[in-house]
């Protein structure tokens, strides 16, 4: 069991050491682009892009500006950005982590929430009329744009029903928990549901599936002959084995969203978390805090899957074999 | 009476076995109503949009690419502003919608450009992103797949190995990556050149970074088709790699491979319009259904229409498609195991 892991963690470090090398070369390295020409401006003439390129240390070969680089991100930790200069990468990274979390942490509570019953609902009444009904709009949650979406819930709470129905919703801004709970939750709760739809959708979607299957299984037919009731057998025994592969989606789902996945809803709400950040960064080409950003979050990725990977090492004894 | 029945039920029978398992499993896609009605919505949704030129030139007697800030337009019987002056006398808002076929059914953008005929035009490219970029995907993934899990060894590390970096990277982060350098910059490789507005871009660069979610799948598949004995005795009979590939393989990774096909289309749309939206996918003067979002967003609260519609477009057909995706895997592979929309 520790050689597996110790095995995965090494690969885990081999794929983040080569996601940061595919980044620094699709920024640096891509046939047309000039970074100091990025820096200096559209108008800047040659010596003063000289002067950029020497400034920024851009006239350096590829392989020690990239050393350099790492070197700031993750020893010295003091890696600044190229746009506003003398700005350090990490704090603002930090600063914007909570917000990233507090806005999954509540997705995720009603994702599992509607997605599970959603999904069990519809495996129960498999046949009658709720079961496509359910489907359908777990199909529907899956089709929609997340950040249109954004866009509707804002027409909806900030139009003309913003007087009556919805005058208790926030005009958008985030407070923290620290600060006060109910406010926190209250500015949270539209970025919430709109991020959770697409994935109580997914799960809708896999739970159904996955409990029909293990419905038709032997153990089942076995429960059944123990005399068990009919309610015993879908929630102990199926929805138990079914849970299994939502375990496994809902690690991986979590990783890329604390990674930064919830850009999209971050930017539509202005909620300034991590893929706020990561964004920013990309519409100024601001290397250095897109790095940190896409280092930050290919961490959680890689670190999901790792774990994924070594509770079901630890569940299933087979997979530590052929790993 | 019982022996006949057996009888015909035996004939019935050997009639189904005799036939291909293409066509049967066509025949049962066809008998599927919610996957035909499905079908019948997508076609809808491609007719009408093809319709656009027809519909600007003919129904409307505009051209949506080109601003008209000073233009006029009779509503009932009074001429009225594309462009009106706020009550307030500072700045302009669009005109809304006149629900009328004939002219700016709903309403203009910011430019004065009729939005109904925009959102027809925009359907095309999102459609031709959509469905080019899939079939790209697939074949490169089907390509990659086979030759990975067919010769195995060195060259199955080398294709894992770059299958796993993109599997690894935060697939948003990986699309704005790629599309915040080359939408700026265009694709420069010696002989090859993509401008930076091009409509390649985005399809390549969608296309690209689903790539491990189809050609994992199929290297397993292959992995396990290697083993049978009807490869045993391809390669007995001394058939060369490629006829095996093409001939052997090939036909039995298919069905998987067309299960994958509605669903990347309908997560293709999604990610053209995300990556819209941020600015960085289709470039004016070309428009899509997640640029007239974008256009949309300045005028949410004023003319909310022009984001309303191009979304309601992509709902209904990425639906279309989820639905349509659903009936072609119960057809051809009902043990695929798929994810959602992924």
């Amino acid at each position: 069991m520790l050689r597996f892991i110790s095995k995965r963690l090494a690969s885990a470090l081999l794929v983040m050491f080569t996601i940061s090398v595919l980044v620094f070369l699709i920024f640096f390295a891509t046939p047309g682009v000039d970074p100091a020409a990025r820096i200096a401006g559209k108008s800047a003439t040659p010596a003063v892009l000289r002067q950029v390129a020497k400034e920024f240390g851009l006239n350096r070969p590829l392989p020690i500006r990239y050393g350099l680089m790492m070197f700031h991100l993750f020893i010295k930790q003091d890696l600044t950005s190229y746009v506003n200069i003398g700005d350090r990468i990490i704090p603002q990274i930090t600063a914007a982590a909570p917000i990233t979390l507090s806005l999954i942490f509540g997705a995720v509570v009603i994702w599992l929430f509607v997605g599970i019953s959603a999904g069990v609902v519809a495996a129960k009444n498999k046949g009658k009329f709720i079961d496509p009904l359910v489907m359908f709009f777990g199909i529907t949650a899956i089709s929609i744009p997340v950040f249109w979406l954004g866009e509707m819930v804002s027409i909806i709470t900030q139009g003309g029903l913003h007087r009556t129905v919805f005058a208790w919703v926030p005009n958008g801004g985030y407070v923290s928990l620290t600060q006060s709970p109910w406010q926190w939750a209250l500015h949270l709760f539209w970025p919430w549901v709109t991020l959770a739809s697409l994935y109580a959708g997914i799960y809708a979607r896999v739970l159904r599936g996955e409990l029909i299957n293990n419905m038709n299984e032997d153990y089942i037919r076995t429960a059944r002959a123990k005399g068990l009731s009919e309610r015993r057998i879908l929630y102990r025994h199926a929805l138990r084995c079914s849970m299994i592969t939502i375990v496994s989606l809902f690690g991986l789902d979590v990783g890329v969203l604390v990674g930064g996945a919830a850009l999209l809803t971050e930017v539509v709400f202005g909620l300034q978390g991590v893929g706020w950040l990561t964004y920013q960064g990309l519409q100024n080409l601001d290397l250095p805090l897109i790095m940190g950003c896409v280092m930050y979050g290919a961490f959680f990725v890689v670190l999901a899957s790792a774990v994924v990977d070594v509770l079901y090492a630890y569940i299933d004894p087979r997979i530590r074999v052929v790993a | 009476m019982a022996e006949e029945v057996n009888i015909i039920n035996k004939v019935a029978m050997t009639a189904v076995d005799s036939e291909s398992p293409w066509r049967s499993s066509l025949r049962q896609l066809r008998r599927n109503r919610a996957a035909m009605t499905a079908l019948g919505v997508l076609l809808f949704m491609v007719v009408v949009t093809l319709l656009a030129p027809f519909y600007a030139h003919h129904f409307a007697h505009d051209n949506p690419f080109v601003p008209n800030l000073q233009g006029r337009i009779k509503i009932g019987n009074h001429f009225r502003e594309v462009m009106q002056t706020n009550t307030t006398g500072l700045g302009v808002t669009p005109v809304g919608p006149t629900w009328n076929f004939s002219k700016y059914f709903l309403g203009a953008d910011e430019l004065g450009r009729d939005v109904f005929a925009r959102v027809l035009y925009g359907g095309r490219v999102t459609l031709l992103i959509g469905f080019s970029s899939g079939l790209i995907c697939i074949t490169v993934a089907t390509v990659l797949g086979m030759l990975a899990g067919y010769f195995g060894r060195a060259t199955d590390w080398i294709i894992s190995r770059l299958l796993d970096i993109i599997w690894a990277f935060p697939i948003y982060l990986l699309a704005i990556s790629l599309s915040v350098i080359l939408v700026t910059n265009g694709l420069d490789l010696g002989i090859i050149h993509i401008g930076a507005g091009s409509l390649l871009l985005p399809i390549l660069i969608i296309a690209s970074v689903y790539v491990p979610y189809v050609a994992r799948p199929v290297r397993g598949i292959v992995f396990s088709l290697k083993e049978r004995d009807f490869i045993h005795a391809a390669v007995a009979s001394g058939a060369s790699d490629w006829h095996i590939l093409r001939k052997e393989i090939l036909p039995n990774v298919m069905p998987s491979v067309i299960v994958f096909f509605p669903l990347m289309v309908a997560l293709n749309i999604l990610t053209e319009s995300a990556l819209s939206t941020l600015g960085i996918g289709v470039q004016p003067p070309e428009a899509s259904w997640g640029t007239i979002i974008n256009d949309g967003l300045q005028l949410l609260h004023t003319r909310p229409w022009v984001a309303i519609a191009p979304g309601i477009c992509i709902v209904i057909v990425c639906v279309a498609l989820n639905i349509f995706g659903d009936g072609v895997r119960d057809a051809f592979d009902p043990r695929a195991k798929l994810r959602g929309s992924i």
